[in-house]
């Protein structure tokens, strides 16, 4: 029963965050002063979300093997690698990162 | 099928396997914790990934519906502020137009956005459609292989997430500001980490996009040494 509340509860709450600026704005269009920060929002969310899932979490900040997969997945964008290619970099040396450190 | 529908599913093409990769490591971590029939269906109507991990590991940790559901809102927050960002792609009354923001998802900040650096409807659609049979049928393959493999980490899937988000991140720190804006997200991430409740420190970075309201002043490239040291 917890599942299926928890599902449920979260399918309902992610559809009004979701809905909620499409809704409230309407048939409105941005005000001028919104969009240099629209534009900034992809920067802005990525990175954050980059840093979040490379040392954050349920645990709080910590440092493991996934940095070492992560500076891979640097590299390979760097390179200009297809996006496939970027996370089996990041996969395979987080694996044989743990593998020589554990 | 119109054409910028198409558009949209051919710039998502290599995101999809990403997707899919995602969506294999959530069905192997969740189908234990919440069975595989709950874990296909949550993929497929709750649709935001970083939310569904975050839920099930308090799941797993023995916490109720209130608590997994707030960690994994929390998760979902940054999506009230993208959800302004595409507003104005979307076309009819209110209710609809809510309906048609859940198609927002984190790869649709890049694929759905035109030249002009507004967001296009069909483009999102488009792209996140075919994200969604990814996302969908690899949460399904997870379940009915999870039973035979290890824990996931030792492949290295838990580093799949950042590595999905920095391929994204990839075109997107051109500018002085941009770059900016991001080390300052890294930094507001990093300082809350360890003090904010997990999901938190995204929606906080979030607020580094209000740079966006200081006016630029100089635009050339030549400048913009002297602006990154200034601002350090």
């Amino acid at each position: 029963m917890t599942v299926w509340l928890t599902i449920g509860l979260l399918a309902v709450g992610t559809f009004v965050i979701k809905g909620a600026g499409p809704a409230a704005l309407g048939r409105r269009e941005l005000p001028g002063w919104a969009l240099p920060v629209i534009a900034l929002l992809p920067a802005v969310l990525l990175s954050a979300l980059v840093a979040y899932d490379t040392f954050g979490g349920a645990e709080g900040f910590h440092v493991d093997a996934k940095l070492a997969g992560v500076g891979a997945a640097i590299a390979a964008v760097a390179l200009k690698a297809p996006m496939t290619v970027v996370l089996i970099a990041a996969a395979v040396v987080t694996a044989l990162t743990r593998l020589i450190v554990a | 099928m119109s054409a910028t529908l198409r558009a949209g599913a051919r710039r998502a093409l290599p995101v999809v396997p990403a997707t899919f990769a995602l969506g294999v490591s959530f069905g192997v971590l969740a189908g234990p914790v919440i069975g595989g029939v709950a874990a296909v269906v949550m993929s497929a109507i709750v649709f935001a990934g970083g939310a569904q991990f975050a839920a099930v590991a308090v799941l797993a940790g023995g916490g109720g519906a209130f608590a997994a559901t707030g960690a994994g809102l929390l998760m979902n927050a940054r999506f009230l502020p993208m959800g302004f960002g595409f507003a104005p792609a979307f076309r009819g009354r209110r209710l609809w137009r809510a309906v048609q923001g859940q198609a927002i998802v984190d790869a649709g900040l890049v694929l759905a956005r035109k030249d002009d650096g507004t967001y296009d409807r069909k483009l999102l659609f488009g792209s996140t459609a075919f994200q969604g049979v990814g996302w969908v049928s690899g949460t399904a393959l997870g379940v009915l292989v999870g039973n035979t493999l290890p824990d996931p980490d030792v492949f290295g899937i838990d580093a799949i997430f950042p590595a999905f988000y920095i391929a994204l991140l990839g075109g997107e720190l051109r500018g002085t500001r941009a770059r900016i804006a991001a080390l300052l997200a890294v930094g507001i991430v990093l300082a809350g980490a360890s003090v904010l409740p997990p999901g938190v420190p995204v929606i906080a970075a979030s607020a580094v996009a209000l740079i966006g309201l200081i006016p630029e002043r100089e635009r050339d490239e030549a400048s913009e040494p002297e602006k990154e040291k200034a601002t350090k």
